[in-house]
């Protein structure tokens, strides 16, 4: 499975980096949300992919299943899709916000900071 | 030993409370330290000139082999008490000169901050500390020199003289550093008693050459000569402590220090003779064309500087003895003439030697100095300028090296030496009177001591010059040079071939004094020549420095944004790909066996929405498939083991469409602003970053490089954790504090958020 993911990746940071080099703001946004579900799948993918196992431990057992999935990757991936959607709010705000005083979508207008 | 050191900074930082309290008389206070100091260093001179040293040590950072260590022997002890004895009638005199200047008390700190910096220098023993020091003097005298901050000249050359003193100053930390590592220690004393291992190993040429580079832009050698003049921006006082008698010898000073251990090889004999006696020739002929009585001193402390240089670089025991009279006598007589000047200045209103006339009678104590000094300056008998030239002649004649050439130039400069001696003692005070700005009047009291005593420490220096052989010079030789046989100070060495020497130079000197102005007029083209002279070199390099930190400003800062991810982009290809390529294997695999239906079916929807999302033109289109992205992969999650994962990412994809909703259709239509190129250029990185993440992540499953640190969270959840699910375990306990960075990181978002929408709507309410 991991090399049909590895396609996956590669498709989504492709579409991502051509969406944020696009000159007009919206386009930036749709890149930047693209971009964070790429990395975190890099990094979901990279450690190794299971079925049907996650990572809990029956009652009263010490220990889970052998063979059970990785759990470290699965906490730095949770927090990045919670920093991720903080950054994108305040991303879209601050577009919003900068829209309505500079009145433009083109970042190119966008270049001086003197208005 | 080390409060003594530091005794000036402790003061600088009492001077504001002091101003306060004392007001205009604060220069009788403060120049009690320097005083004191000269009495405390003069304690020793009985010690020292037995033959003695004084070694004081203070761990300071032991673990890089770096002590605060003080070394007082005959060559520092001499320093040391030019440096607080002209020091205490520095800042007697200053505090006359700048009367009633609103920055007076930053005067007094910068100078005393100068004092504690140059004693630090002349009396380390570790050559860390001794290059903290060196960089300390460049520092306050950038701070001295633009005293007048509010005029450009002042700040331009304050700048210059920072720029090349400091440039110099990089090189000669290469080359400390190199010596100390050759040598293996950098204690000073130890470094100098074994000399031989330095000059046999094969980084001897580099360590001496950047030394080299850092002591003759500290002391103006040229072609780094030009800081000095314009460094006459300074207030006076400032000129004389810092010109004449200390910061630019610093770099003299090193060198003599440095002689046991870097000195006597060919390299040394030539290069140090070469440079110094050409600085002493232009410093002299530059003096002999100007006017101006600050320039004109400024330049022959070039000339005093080269000699120093060139007898150094001689190095017989004869050219060292010589070197420290020299040293001796320029000290006393330079800073004693910049004072006078000083009061000429402030006396008459102005500068120009020429527009002076008559004022003997008017500034008779003044007039005394002068004379004297000057007299001292061209060498004539019976004072101690006299003996110093006399030996000069000596070591030049007996020089192994480039004889004839610098002996042509010595005599040259002695002849010109005479000529301008003449000028500064005779043509301000003689002749007829002149109208001058203000009106002149005899300099007060913390003017004229320090320049009356100055100079009749010369005369008696050349009267008994047994006195400074037996106080002093003799131990100092004897640091630089190690044991002498025959070093004596006379006025009388008998009718020999210096003293014919002498007398032709001085006969030649008068004619050169009485042709003063027609010369001056016939040389007047040479200013086209000097136009091209170092100096502009040094402008150059600065527009080349301003120029090219434009250009990278206008490259790297071009204010658009996409430019500064393709620059980002390129690099991470480069970087990334290169170790990909280089240190492994990365090959395309298609190997989808195993890969369930429902599982290729969600790969195909994410992959096609994300294309959808990239290419339309819709702005719902765009936000229905960046839903589609996010839910796909939310359903990844959940079918390889992280349900976690899954729920979370269905949360926030949920909430991201509806922001986007919210947010995005008060935003303009999509539009396509780009070039078809610019399109294609993009779509063309975009491609090589996916493609390149696609090999990186088939390489990086193949590959275990550690094994995971995951089993101890797996094995520990339960029994430390007290938990079932590990990854929430991981989050609430083993790595809390990171979760609580999170909350933070979203906090601050969350202020920030609502901070904008808050704002908006006060704005409208306007």
């Amino acid at each position: 499975m991991e090399p049909l993911m590895a396609y996956v990746v590669g498709g989504l940071y492709a579409a991502a980096i051509y969406m944020m080099l696009r000159r007009s703001i919206v386009k930036l946004v749709i890149g930047l949300i693209l971009l964070s579900n790429a990395a975190n799948l890099l990094i979901f993918t990279a450690a190794g992919l299971v079925r049907g196992t996650p990572p809990l431990i029956a009652e009263g057992a010490q220990v889970p299943p052998p063979g059970v999935a990785d759990p470290l990757p699965q906490a730095l991936v949770l927090t990045a899709i919670v920093i991720a959607f903080g950054v994108l709010a305040f991303a879209v705000v601050l577009i919003h916000r900068a829209y309505e005083i500079v009145k433009a979508d083109d970042l190119d207008q966008m270049k001086s900071t003197d208005t | 030993m080390l409060l003594a050191v530091l005794s000036g900074f402790l003061l600088a930082a009492a001077v504001p409370w002091l101003y306060k309290l004392l007001q205009g008389r604060i220069n009788w206070a403060l120049a009690l330290l320097p005083a004191g100091l000269t009495v405390y260093f003069a304690s020793f001179m009985p010690e020292i000139a037995a033959g003695d040293q004084v070694l004081v040590s203070y761990n300071w950072i032991p673990s890089l082999d770096i002590q605060l260590s003080f070394l007082l022997d005959g060559l520092s002890l001499m320093f040391a008490l030019l440096i607080s004895g002209i020091g205490t009638f520095i800042l007697l005199y200053a505090g006359s000169y700048l009367h009633g200047d609103r920055d007076l008390p930053k005067f007094y700190i910068f100078i005393l901050a100068f004092m504690a910096s140059m004693l630090g220098l002349v009396l380390s023993n570790n050559l860390i500390s001794l290059f903290v020091f060196w960089e300390l003097t460049s520092i306050t005298s950038y701070m001295l020199i633009g005293y007048h901050h509010e005029q450009l000249k002042s700040r331009k050359s304050a700048l210059q003289g920072l720029l090349v003193t400091v440039g110099g100053g990089m090189a000669l930390m290469a080359g400390l550093i190199l010596m100390g590592s050759v040598a293996g220690t950098y204690e000073i004393s130890e470094i100098l008693n074994n000399g031989d291992v330095i000059r046999d190993s094969g980084l001897y040429t580099g360590i001496l050459i950047l030394i080299l580079i850092g002591t003759f832009s500290k002391s103006a050698q040229v072609p780094l000569h030009f800081w000095l003049p314009n460094a006459m921006a300074a207030p006076t006082p400032v000129s004389a402590y810092l010109h004449s008698a200390t910061m630019v010898k610093a770099g003299v000073y090193l060198l003599a220090r440095l002689n046991p251990s870097l000195g006597e090889t060919e390299l040394w004999h030539t290069i140090l003779p070469l440079f110094g006696a050409l600085t002493m020739f232009t410093g002299m002929f530059l003096a002999y064309r100007s006017t101006e009585i600050k320039k004109i001193l400024a330049y022959t402390t070039l000339m005093a500087l080269g000699t120093l240089t060139m007898l150094i670089g001689i190095g017989t025991e004869l050219a060292i003895g010589a070197a420290m009279t020299f040293l001796l006598a320029h000290a006393l007589y330079k800073a004693s003439l910049f004072l006078v000047a000083g009061s000429l200045d402030h006396s008459t209103g102005t500068k120009d030697i020429t527009k002076m006339g008559g004022l003997a009678r008017i500034m008779p104590i003044t007039t005394y100095a002068a004379i004297l000094a000057a007299l001292s300056m061209a060498g004539i008998a019976p004072l101690f300028g006299f003996i110093a030239k006399e030996m000069l002649f000596e070591a030049v004649l007996e020089s192994n090296y480039l004889t004839s050439f610098l002996l042509v130039l010595t005599v040259a400069t002695a002849m010109l030496g005479v000529a301008i001696g003449g000028v500064i003692a005779l043509r301000p005070f003689f002749g007829a009177r002149k109208e001058t700005p203000s009106k002149p009047h005899e300099a007060p009291f913390a003017m004229w001591i320090g320049p009356a005593t100055l100079a009749t420490l010369g005369l008696l220096c050349g009267l008994l010059p047994f006195l400074p052989e037996r106080g002093i010079l003799s131990a100092a030789v004897t640091s630089v040079y190690g044991e002498y046989e025959s070093f004596y100070l006379t006025l009388w060495h008998g009718f020999n071939l210096p003293l014919m020497l002498s007398i032709a130079s001085i006969a030649v000197g008068v004619l050169l004094f009485f042709g003063w102005d027609a010369i001056r007029a016939r040389l007047l083209w040479l200013d086209k020549v000097f136009a091209y002279g170092p100096e502009r070199g040094y402008e150059k390099a600065l527009d080349g420095m301003n120029w090219t930190a434009q250009w990278q400003t206008r490259v790297l800062q071009n204010g658009y944004l996409r430019y500064y991810l393709l620059t980002i982009l390129a690099t991470l290809i480069g970087l990334v790909g290169y170790t990909l390529f280089t240190g492994y294997e990365p090959r395309l695999l298609f190997d989808f066996v195993g890969v369930q239906f429902i599982e290729a079916v969600i790969a195909i929807l994410i992959v096609l929405a994300a294309v959808v999302a990239a290419t339309t033109h819709s702005r719902l289109g765009a936000v229905v498939s960046v839903g589609v992205v996010g839910f796909g992969v939310a359903l990844v999650y959940v079918l390889f083991s992280a349900p976690d994962l899954g729920i979370t990412q269905v949360l926030v994809e949920t909430l991201t469409v509806l922001l986007l909703v919210l947010v995005l259709f008060r935003l303009p239509e999509f539009l396509d602003l780009s070039s078809t190129a610019a399109r294609m250029r993009d779509a063309v990185v975009a491609v090589a970053v996916g493609s390149l993440f696609t090999l990186l992540l088939l390489t990086a499953t193949e590959l275990q490089l550690h094994d995971p640190i995951s089993q101890f969270f797996v094995e520990n959840s339960e029994p430390e954790g007290h938990g079932r699910n590990i990854v929430n375990v991981i989050l609430v306990d083993f790595r809390a504090l990171d979760t609580l960075g999170e909350i933070f990181v979203l906090a601050l978002a969350a202020i920030g958020v609502y901070a904008m929408i808050k704002f908006r709507a006060e704005e409208y309410k306007k």
